[in-house]
């Protein structure tokens, strides 16, 4: 069995401790609360944005749409505008599809043998976790904003309400930081156990995995455990905000930092992973470009010249057999 | 050759559990019938490819040349460069597993590295290792490998055991396209003299006959004139088609598979008397006698050497549009590649049926329009004659070839031509048609003999989804657009549901015609008799 999990483990458990052990008895508050959330910000905007210039350094040579769909061809046959785009309108729609609905994921079918047939089963479990835990996710960055906006914007405020829908406890509930952590220990559950997807898991797809529980985790404990101050949380992030950074008066706990510290991690490690797939995703030829290569020509800016067999030296070569055959023949 | 097993023994050996030894500590399997002989070196030399002497992918040592890692880095470098498709798909996999069992080389091994992720990995490790940051630190915990001679044979290995028919890039999440991946990876092996024949063979007759098969002009003219004496037998119609003829309105270009082996010819029969039939201005070319492209199998230079003859052709011979029998991965270059590579067409004119009217503005760059689309559109005008019922000892069902399934989208304008040309048609299972159809198992230049057992595995999911309909609704005809597919899936029906025949949309449709002053037919286009198929 594949272990790499443990690699991953291990890297987020000692992460965990630096942020408690440093935050904490070694007083290094200012290092944890100042000085890395800035560097991690720098490294991610950095990274991310080198990446995706990377990226787009790279052109496209071909117009290479993975079709999904019926293609527009004659006016009575129904063009399938959103699977098979073959204008700007049907991209954009296809591109939302895939973005916010994670399209694609949505067709999941498992094959099984059964008898001595193959079956192709709809299966919605993959596309399910992967909606929850990233909505979920999308959730808790919103919400977070509050801490670095005053007056808190009326939208953060909304999601902050749909969140607390349930109105349970005290503080009362908010159900993204439930699912987040359930979706990501799913998608984590997935990889450990399901042979298939062990097998292909290597340390980089625990290692987020296992970061963001460890977000949700520390989010969870301090909301309805210890109790965290949100009065001087607001006031570090504030400060952050506006470049006025200082850490409030008394200090914060050890959780805190830790908290803090596997976000900046996670921000950080983002531009060098597999999470760049938030960028790259707009960028995939096979989805971001019309079936339209027949309608309008596609440029390549390295369209090679190349030596391909003209029809002289065809007939050179053929020229007699071509005669006795009656072919016409461009030079007797 | 190695032994074939029987289909049960075959279907039960399929054994989804997976290896506890991990994927990079894995050999590829190089014994005998589990790869592709390798090209000969006439054929490497003959189209100026890196020629290496003769060798086999069973020797322990490949020889490859001293400096291989060193081709392989730069090369992959390059096509870093030149392509975006491949920097974004080598970075943004998940490995979620969405597309683990989408592969029907997978389904039928359960080699887990036919999962399309990890026939990616093979090729991401590699590029970890020479060009990432965290690679080049942390190593194999980031999921990098060193370039060892290992990795080159299991390159090999598995970039020959995928057809680049892209029904993984359907399901993925983020469109990763594993014919992409493969592309590269036989680019970079071709960089080092490794290339197998099946391909190399058909692309240098390609090169110098104008076809993949070889034919010389004349013989391509005597067998299309063959079966010109059979369509006459067969409806009393005598056609004299033209070649090579300067003037022509339209320029027909089919896979010379059509010619040369059943059941192709059949369909070339049914081209034949469609075009006599609706009085089409046409000629077909000895030089540009191939429809299909076995460059695209090698890399997109040699794709477009073979490609350019088309637009070549049609301008020499002064035609206004051309028009393109049913091929599959031919599609996919005609869609997705020609007009960028050879174009601009502007020498031709935005394609117009003579005889609807219609214009195939879909068309209107490339200025080539396919048969399907073409024929689909008399159909629906009125102007053919058909007698579906000649097609009544057929159960009918219909294979959508990959290309033009995923990379082009012609889905519902075949089956608009079935539903005319037969009373008995019936569509396999959903998950196994349109844009989730399964290849033959044999495409991207694998339907060579020696490979036979992958082959038949790699077909099964076809084959099995043909089963049921041959169950269900008895079905006794796969219909095809596709010329690999008119070779592949023979053997492969053969094997599996041997109940089951192999046939092209327009065998069916020349089948079906009533042809302007034909004799009474008695036979269809395979000289079977027509009466008693209807037993």
């Amino acid at each position: 069995m594949n272990v790499d999990y443990l690699y991953s483990l291990l890297a987020v458990v000692v992460l965990g401790l630096i942020a408690y052990v440093g935050a904490g008895a070694s007083g290094l508050q200012a290092v944890f609360g100042i000085f890395i959330p800035y560097l991690a910000i720098i490294i991610f905007l950095v990274g991310f944005i080198n990446r995706v210039w990377c990226w787009a350094k790279s052109p496209v040579p071909f117009r290479i749409p993975s079709t999904c769909g019926q293609q527009q061809s004659l006016d009575w046959i129904k063009q399938s505008k959103l699977d098979n785009p073959s204008t700007t309108a049907g991209v954009i729609g296809r591109m939302f599809l895939e973005i916010v609905l994670f399209r694609s994921l949505f067709r999941n079918t498992r094959t099984e043998l059964v008898g001595d047939r193959i079956s192709y089963k709809w299966v919605i479990w993959l596309w399910l976790f992967a909606i929850l835990f990233h909505y979920s996710f999308l959730a808790v960055v919103i919400r977070h904003l509050r801490f670095f906006m005053e007056p808190v914007p009326f939208f953060i405020l909304a999601v902050e309400r749909a969140d607390g829908i349930l109105q349970v406890g005290l503080p009362g509930v908010l159900i993204s930081g439930i699912t987040l952590l359930a979706g990501a220990t799913l998608l984590l559950g997935r990889r450990v156990l399901i042979p298939k997807i062990n097998y292909i898991s290597k340390a980089a797809d625990y290692f987020p995995l296992l970061l963001i529980i460890g977000i949700a985790l520390t989010g969870i404990l301090m909301r309805y455990f210890t109790k965290v101050d949100v009065v001087k949380v607001k006031e570090l992030a504030m400060g952050l905000a506006t470049f006025h950074a200082g850490i409030p008066e008394g200090g914060l706990g050890p959780l805190f930092y830790v908290h803090m510290f596997f976000v900046c991690i996670l921000v950080a490690y983002i531009p060098f992973s597999k999470l760049m797939h938030m960028g790259g995703v707009f960028l995939s030829p096979t989805r971001n470009l019309a079936n339209n290569s027949r309608m309008k020509r596609h440029i390549n800016p390295w369209n090679p010249k190349v030596k391909f067999h003209t029809y002289e030296e065809y007939e050179d070569d053929f020229r007699e057999k071509m005669i006795e055959a009656g072919l016409p023949v461009e030079k007797e | 050759m190695v032994d074939i097993l029987k289909p049960k023994e075959m279907f039960k050996s399929i054994d989804y559990t997976i290896p506890s030894d991990r994927w990079e500590n894995v050999s590829p399997d190089l014994g005998d019938g589990k790869f592709c002989y390798p090209a000969k070196k006439k054929n490497q030399e003959y189209l100026s490819l890196v020629a290496k002497d003769e060798w086999s992918p069973s020797d322990e040592d490949w020889k490859l040349p001293s400096n291989w890692q060193q081709i392989i880095h730069e090369g992959f470098k390059e096509r870093l460069d030149k392509y975006r498709s491949l920097k974004v798909f080598m970075d943004i996999c998940v490995r979620c597993g969405a597309c683990a069992d989408k592969c029907h080389f997978f389904i039928g091994t359960g080699d887990p590295k036919n999962m399309p992720v990890l026939r990616a990995e093979l090729l991401r490790s590699i590029y970890r290792n020479d060009f990432t940051a965290a690679g080049k630190i942390l190593g194999s915990i980031a999921g990098a490998r060193k370039l060892t001679p290992l990795v080159i044979k299991e390159w090999f290995s598995y970039f020959y055991q995928c057809t680049e028919c892209r029904r993984c890039s359907v399901y993925c999440p983020y469109g990763i396209d594993t014919a992409e991946i493969t592309m590269m990876g036989r680019e970079l092996l071709s960089l080092l003299g490794l290339n197998i024949n099946w391909i190399l063979e058909p692309a240098a007759n390609c090169f110098r006959t104008g076809n993949h098969l070889g034919i010389q002009p004349h013989a391509f003219k005597e067998m299309v004139e063959f079966f010109c004496d059979d369509i006459e037998t067969i409806t009393g119609i005598k056609i004299n088609p033209s070649f090579n003829r300067k003037g022509a309105e339209i320029l027909f270009i089919t896979p010379s598979g059509d010619v040369f082996a059943d059941p192709g010819t059949y369909s070339m029969m049914g081209y034949l008397m469609l075009f006599e039939h609706i009085g089409l201005d046409y000629t077909l070319s000895t030089y540009a006698s191939e429809g299909g492209n076995f460059g695209l199998f090698t890399s997109s230079e040699m794709m477009k050497r073979l490609n350019g003859k088309m637009y070549a052709e049609a301008k020499r011979l002064g035609v206004k549009w051309i028009l393109g029998g049913e091929c599959g991965h031919m599609w996919r270059v005609i869609n997705q590649y020609m007009d960028t590579m050879n174009g601009p067409a502007d020498f031709l004119e935005v394609p117009k049926s003579p005889l609807t009217g219609t214009v195939f503005t879909n068309a209107a760059s490339t200025k080539m329009v396919h048969i399907a689309e073409f024929t689909a559109d008399l159909i629906k005008n009125n102007k053919l004659k058909l007698d579906p019922s000649r097609n009544d000892g057929y159960k009918v069902t219909f294979h959508d070839s990959c290309n033009p399934s995923r990379a082009m989208g012609m889905l519902d304008e075949p089956r608009y031509v079935l539903n005319n040309v037969c009373n008995y048609f019936y569509d396999m299972p959903e998950n196994t048609i349109r844009e989730q159809t399964f290849c033959c198992g044999s495409g991207s230049g694998l339907n060579t003999e020696e490979i036979m057992d992958l082959r038949l595995r790699g077909g099964l999911p076809r084959a099995n989804a043909v089963k049921h309909v041959h169950e269900k609704y008895g079905v006794n005809m796969l219909s095809c657009v596709c010329a690999i597919d008119r070779a592949a899936l023979p053997p492969l029906m053969k094997y599996w549901v041997p109940e089951v025949g192999v046939c092209g949309l327009h065998e069916l449709v020349g089948n079906a015609l009533v042809m302007d002053g034909e004799i009474e037919r008695t036979v269809n286009l395979r000289s079977e008799d027509l009466h008693e198929e209807e037993e």
